[in-house]
């Protein structure tokens, strides 16, 4: 199994690693049981994603793909956001190990269990948007 | 760089190759034709049994050549239920096995449990140790083999052996014992242990890789699995691997040889390597026994609040090389199967790394890999969100 020289970028220096303080939207999925744990933040001003940020407990494609999907978000409308899919995300990292897609797609439900949390929380309705699956309750 | 991971295998001694290049260059002929040249072929096998026999205190018609150590379970296996069956017509075989054995064993007993045949597969405890009462009281009248290992390849653990044969020597069943990670090592005496056959493997000791053994004790009801030519006296077929039965046979004799001097040697090195984690990084613990009864090169440790792959990347970026025994696939990271035996939770199974010491390393090793592990696991920790929660719920 081999990662990608962009899986290792990612994994060795993580992008927007930390908490946001006064995020909008915070999202966890994962379990400890699964051997991963995504929590990204995000920061919402009107329509777009001004601010994103993670942290995650996994693999070397886990952070990566956490530290992948926050870039992806960061000036986007929420809209755009929902079109990012766990493909795009490999995609973006040059591909990853069969074994490790899940890691995408934990990456892909992340960011949509924050967008849940602050459509939950602001009272807006997103258009497409799924509470996220209870099994990936932490 | 620097190599932890003698379990998994070790680097080809010098002295090994040397004595095993002529016998892949001029010394090419067969040993079982009949003219000079293969006779001279056929007499370094014989010495390389009588070395294999030496180390391990068995008859030099007690051992049998094969390619490693997973052949040598599979034939102890797969060869005893073969006479057992030839012997009990339609009765099922039962094998026992414990929870924590290597999949050479483990999936060998998967694989007939699947055919049929019936498995015990006896716990260990919080160190890995099979009990002697917990093993008597699962032999059947139907148990056709015992197989437990000598030491186990992630913990450590080394098996009070002789007990345990004790108790299958007394009911009339026999004993298989994987001692692939003991060879060499610590040592190994067949007819102290009582065992009736035992696996070794050369690579795991300064050998050739593809190159094991198994003793069969004489009398013992083994029937073959690879039929063929006459090699290794009818129960083995196939032409031997001349080269890597010469190296068998050079790196058991230095590596027994060695036992007095380096089994101190690295065993001091693998308990300051162990303090030295233990004191240096909160929130850690040794998974295997505390001392004694351990293999002297290995050091298992669980790093909380991280996961294990994520560590050995970092350590392999900065050039150190280890091992986990967790592997995050198929969308479910799949613990150590040793570990959980050994009754670890998933998350302290999760983040365990082996690092296993052999002939090459020194005690300049251990500063070399604490400059790279500590500030690796503080990193990964600022990434965890599971080292944010603990901060949180200690406020």
């Amino acid at each position: 199994m081999e990662y990608s020289e962009k899986v290792m970028d990612h994994f060795m220096n993580p992008r927007n690693v930390g908490e946001i303080e006064d995020a909008s939207g915070i999202g966890t999925v994962g379990n400890e049981q699964c051997g991963d744990i995504m929590r990204v933040f995000l920061k919402i001003e009107g329509d777009v994603i001004i601010d994103a940020s993670f942290k995650t407990f996994g693999c070397g494609a886990a952070v990566a793909t956490s530290s992948m999907v926050t870039e992806m978000v960061k000036g986007k409308t929420i809209s755009e956001v929902m079109t990012i899919t766990n493909e795009a995300v490999m995609k973006a990292l040059d591909g990853l190990p069969a074994v490790k897609a899940h890691c995408s797609v934990l990456a892909e439900e992340a960011v949509q269990a924050a967008l849940w949390d602050y459509s939950q929380e602001s009272g807006i309705t997103i258009e497409g948007l799924m509470p996220p699956k209870s099994d990936h309750g932490h | 760089m620097l190599y932890l991971d003698n379990a998994a295998t070790t680097p080809l001694r010098t002295e090994v190759l040397e004595a095993m290049l002529p016998y892949m260059k001029e010394n090419f002929y067969n040993p079982s034709s009949v003219y000079g040249p293969a006779r001279k072929v056929r007499s370094a096998l014989d010495d390389a049994r009588v070395a294999v026999a030496n180390a391990i205190n068995a008859k030099t018609e007690e051992i049998f050549f094969t390619s490693g150590g997973t052949e040598s379970d599979n034939w102890a296996i797969k060869g005893t239920l073969a006479a057992f069956s030839a012997k009990n017509g339609d009765t099922p075989p039962h094998i026992i096995t414990s929870a924590a054995e290597h999949h050479g064993v483990l999936y060998v007993c998967k694989h007939l449990e699947r055919k049929g045949v019936e498995v015990t597969y006896l716990p260990v405890d919080g160190e890995g140790f099979v009990s002697p009462e917990t093993l008597e009281a699962a032999i059947k009248p139907n148990t056709a083999i015992v197989s437990i290992m000598l030491a186990n390849n992630e913990v450590g653990t080394v098996q009070p052996m002789a007990r345990l044969a004790e108790v299958t020597r007394s009911r009339g069943v026999l004993f298989l014992t994987d001692a692939v990670q003991a060879v060499g090592h610590i040592p190994v005496d067949v007819e102290g242990l009582g065992v009736d056959m035992l696996a070794l493997s050369a690579h795991k000791f300064g050998g050739p890789k593809g190159i094991g053994a198994l003793y069969v004790k004489k009398g013992t009801a083994l029937l073959p699995v690879l039929q063929g030519g006459a090699q290794e006296r009818n129960r083995r077929a196939g032409t031997e691997n001349v080269a890597g039965i010469v190296g068998l046979g050079a790196a058991i004799r230095l590596a027994t040889e060695e036992i007095p001097r380096e089994l101190p040697r690295i065993t001091a090195l693998r308990d300051t390597l162990t303090d030295t984690i233990l004191k240096t990084i909160p929130h850690t613990r040794l998974n295997g026994p505390k001392s004694h009864d351990r293999l002297p090169g290995n050091v298992n440790i669980s790093f909380r609040f991280i996961e294990g792959e994520s560590l050995l990347l970092h350590l392999d970026m900065m050039g150190c090389c280890a091992s986990t025994g967790s592997a995050c696939s198929s969308g479910a990271l799949e613990p150590s199967h040793v570990l959980m035996a050994l009754g670890l939770d998933h998350a302290q199974a999760n983040g365990a790394i082996r690092f296993s010491l052999g002939g090459n390393n020194t005690e300049a090793d251990i500063p070399a890999l604490m400059q790279i592990l500590t500030p690796a696991v503080q990193k990964l920790r600022t990434l965890s969100p599971l080292y944010d929660d603990f901060l949180k719920t200690k406020e």
